[in-house]
């Protein structure tokens, strides 16, 4: 009989290590998964870790793939340190996406400096109050937050669904389930030209490095760690349990709407019935590879970001299904978990201790 | 202090063969040697007492012993025969039982649940009418229903040392077994303890307590550094030469100076007269007619608790445990606000209403009993275990931001001040013995200054060299003009620390009075919830 027996010391460069091992394993499966698939093993791999970054367009597209990643993985880390378990953040993504989006269509064809501000506004508010309602049925009714942040993500899906072919579709856009094409004044900036690349990935890393900062060097951040760690200990010394939660999934909300509002301002420019290709949810993997540290989350945000344009290429060049974006993902979240359960837990084979003496 | 039941002179354990039989157990950590070639020798029916400071290696030989940690060298044999003791399933099935010091119980489950995970049979009314049975022929009553959360700490032991005593060990480990017992509760266990070894069973007692070594164990091992430094009748032995073995020259010296027998008993750190106390001055801690229902954290339910607590002197509160000490320091702390700021009040302010943060910013300091998870966080450093609380009162950062040179000073300065024994203040606080620990937490917040320090347990499971620090420290901040107020279930601790002392019986907290003029036998019927004659 195999079971896993807690180790005494579980080793701390392990735990860097986990994310490169769990990378090399996803590496392996995946030739593997190419192999059987009776894929050309080097040119699907060419295809899909190479091609992508061989171009300027790509790698500007690399980082509108990762400017959302960054900064709801960052946020997420943080609510995660907390204990916070905020698995909704695609949910916040879209009604941030839908709040700042009506915004613009409201200002449609306004000129003014301040439509964007307004928008990005109303995209951090509309992702918070989708967090809010998780919010306040865990402070007040101890509900599981990770059940209802998940559950709303459908609903705020199904709500966009329904705006796109209803309230907000564009007058002169023949019926299709899309809203008008947001005006000049409601895009963001480009930041290279002939490229999708926007400021969103200026701010994502701004926000990493502002993560960072609330981590290491402040009382809330301290606070929400301890509240993550030991919340009796944070109880004895003032540390407010629910407000860490309420500002946990506040930040979560916010900056998940934020990158949803940045995702219609941006690459896309309208809103659409799908505008996310599972951002919240990836960032969850994000947050995890990135060992819940802001600046690691960047890098994780690349590699997964990679895995987005690798699927396309790979789709394009090779006629592979784009569900080999989600494989690879899936599978790197599996490696990455179970490298965690092996630092912390040996393996042994034998009798077990429960068994009858 | 104990009825004997039997005398120790009963058994003969020099005529026993050994049991159990450890030949130059060595064990290292990185840059710790935690056991360098330890023997170790119990004979059936022999209660063997290991004696030693926090670190001084008794928790790593035990953990060898009972298949915890695989010692780098050295062996072990059992009955004789030369064993390797891979698991404590391994341990088990041999036929040693272990009661650890920090209890495993489900808290949801009953305890037939529980005892029945530990053994891995099922919990039907067999189990439950033999955990009757053992229990009540130990002297260690259980009802096998009972949730596990709703029961105290001196309960939940029981349920450990019945669950052990269910598989009929041969050898029975104890690790300090009764930090949390009444004087009565500790007789009923020593009881328990020489029934047992009359019967022939094996008994590796594990205490700091040297007076109940000397009263209740045959042989003693003594540790210090690693090394087995001696072994001893205890009984032959003065309690004074048992601590100068533990502690070495220069430690012991200095405990025996300020603690003369070294032994709980007679703990006199300069107690004040009763008339020394400033009465007249309005009290620093006072609690008016505090009530608090029982809800889902509060087990025991507070009833018109009234408390004053002046500056200069240090307060008693005894009891069992689970009679109301906890919700008491939920209320104290801050962890519970009530309505009425009157209630709790800090020099003269109300502050019942108020979060534990400001009431810390006020000058209140606290010691939670549990150390772990409660006074500190097992998987931080010292020097964030130092902000957790010191960042109210000492500068440790400024508008919302944290200063790490300053945190990393604070926690070094209690390091040294308090003699904690770690590597530095980046070690996690998991990674401290017990008793370093609770130096640690003591020592933060004595050094924050605080006008009113509560303390639960101050020296649960910390040796003879750590209590006498704490209690020093504690006395010498009374003196400074604060006002202290110790909770614990020590009552040895309680009469010779505090200049005034109630019990709490529960959630109704006794009349104070003066220690000098109660004895053990007075302050007993307070615990029991008795009053006495004016």
């Amino acid at each position: 009989m195999i079971r896993l027996e807690r180790r005494a010391a579980p080793s701390r460069i392990m735990g860097w290590m986990a994310p490169l091992l769990a990378l090399l394993a996803t590496l392996i499966a995946g030739v593997l998964m190419f192999a059987l698939l009776g894929v050309p093993v080097l040119e699907a791999l060419q295809a899909f870790f190479i091609d992508p970054l061989s171009s300027h367009y790509g790698l500007a597209e690399l980082g509108v793939k990762a400017a959302p990643l960054i900064m709801i993985g960052v946020a997420l880390s943080i609510g995660f340190r907390a204990q916070v378990w905020n698995i909704g953040a695609e949910g916040q993504l879209i009604v941030g996406a839908i709040a700042g989006g009506s915004v613009a269509l409201l200002f449609h064809e306004v000129d003014a400096w301040f439509v964007l501000p307004l928008m990005a506004l109303g995209g951090i508010l509309g992702g918070m109050a989708w967090a809010a309602v998780p919010a306040l049925l865990r402070t007040r009714f101890n509900a599981n937050e990770i059940l209802t942040s998940l559950m709303l993500t459908y609903v705020a899906a199904l709500l966009l669904s329904y705006l796109v072919s209803g309230p907000l579709r564009d007058p002169d856009g023949f019926n299709f389930p899309e809203s008008r094409l947001f005006h000049d004044a409601a895009l963001l900036p480009r930041w290279l030209s002939g490229t999708r690349l926007h400021v969103g990935f200026l701010i994502a890393l701004a926000i990493a490095v502002a993560g960072w900062v609330l981590l290491t060097r402040t009382l809330l951040g301290f606070a929400l760690q301890v509240n993550g760690a030991a919340p009796r200990a944070g109880a004895q010394t003032g540390f407010n349990q629910h407000r860490l939660i309420w500002f946990a999934l506040m930040l979560g909300g916010g900056v998940a709407g934020l990158a949803g509002l940045f995702e219609v301002a941006g690459p896309i420019g309208q809103l659409l019935p799908s505008i996310s290709p599972g951002y919240g949810f990836t960032a969850i993997i994000v947050a995890f590879l990135g060992r819940l540290h802001p600046i690691g989350v960047v890098f994780a945000a690349l590699i997964m970001a990679l895995s987005y344009l690798g699927g396309e290429s790979a789709q394009i060049s090779l006629n592979l299904p784009l569900a080999v974006t989600g494989v690879f993902q899936g599978l790197l979240l599996f490696f990455l978990l179970a490298a965690d359960v092996l630092i912390g837990f040996r393996v042994v084979i034998g009798r077990t201790s429960l068994e009858p003496q | 202090m104990v009825a004997d039941e039997l005398t120790k002179n009963d058994v003969a354990p020099g005529t026993a063969a050994p049991l159990v039989e450890l030949r130059g157990i060595t064990k290292a950590y990185p840059g710790v040697l935690a056991n360098d070639a330890v023997d170790l020798t119990v004979r059936s029916g022999s209660v063997h007492a290991l004696l030693g400071e926090n670190g001084a290696g008794k928790s790593t030989l035990v953990k060898v012993l009972f298949g915890l940690l695989q010692p780098d060298a050295g062996t072990i044999s059992w009955q004789g025969r030369e064993t390797r003791i891979v698991s404590p399933a391994e341990a088990r099935r041999l036929g040693i039982g272990m009661v650890f010091q920090h209890f495993s119980l489900f808290e949801s489950l009953t305890v037939l649940e529980n005892i029945a995970l530990g053994m891995a049979v099922d919990a039907d009314a067999a189990l439950a009418s033999r955990i009757v049975e053992v229990s009540t022929r130990y002297g260690l009553p259980l009802d096998p229903d009972s949730a596990v959360h709703t029961l105290s700490v001196g309960i939940r032991q029981r349920i450990e040392i019945c669950r052990c005593l269910l598989q009929e060990p041969a050898l029975l480990i104890m690790d300090e077994p009764t930090s949390v017992l009444t004087p009565q509760e500790v007789g009923e266990l020593f009881g328990t303890l020489r029934r047992l070894a009359s019967e022939g069973t094996a008994i590796l007692y594990i205490s700091h307590k040297l007076d109940e070594i000397r009263d209740l164990c045959d042989e003693a091992t003594i540790l210090r550094g690693g090394k087995r430094v001696a072994s001893a009748d205890p009984g032959k032995q003065s309690a004074n030469h048992l601590a100068a073995l533990m502690m070495g020259d220069t430690l012991a010296s200095d405990a025996l100076a300020s603690e003369p027998a070294a032994t709980r008993g007679d703990i006199s750190l300069g107690r004040r007269e009763p008339e020394g106390r400033p009465e007249e001055t309005t009290a620093r801690l006072r609690l008016e007619a505090v009530s608090l229902a029982a809800g889902a954290s509060q087990a025991i339910a507070l009833h018109d608790v009234s408390l004053d607590v002046h500056g200069g002197e240090i307060v008693g509160i005894a009891g069992v445990a689970g009679n109301g000490q906890d919700e008491l320091m939920r209320v104290i702390a801050g962890e519970v606000c009530l309505p009425r700021a009157e209630a709790v009040q800090l020099d003269g302010r109300g502050v019942a209403h108020r979060h534990a943060g400001l009431r810390r910013r006020l000058g209140l300091g606290v010691v939670p009993e549990e150390r772990l998870g409660h006074a500190a966080v097992p998987s931080m450093t010292l020097t964030e275990n130092g902000y957790l609380t010191g960042h109210h009162r000492r500068a440790l950062g400024r508008g919302g931001f944290l200063f790490r040179g300053a945190s990393r000073r604070f926690a070094t300065e209690v390091i040294e001040r308090f003699d904690v024994r770690c590597n530095g203040a980046e070690s996690l606080a998991a990674s401290l013995s017990g008793g370093n620990l609770q130096k640690f937490v003591v020592g933060r917040e004595i050094l924050q200054a605080p006008t009113v320090l509560v303390v639960a347990q101050p020296t649960w499971g910390v040796d003879v060299g750590a209590a006498v620090v704490i209690h020093k420290a504690l006395r010498e901040l009374a003196d400074s003009g604060a006002a202290v107020l110790v909770i614990s279930q020590d009552l040895d601790e309680l009469m010779g620390l505090s200049d005034r002392i109630g019990a709490i019986c529960a959630g109704r907290l006794s009349a104070l009075h003066a220690t000098a003029s109660v004895g053990v036998r007075e302050v007993g019927l307070l615990m029991g919830g008795g009053a006495l004659a004016a």
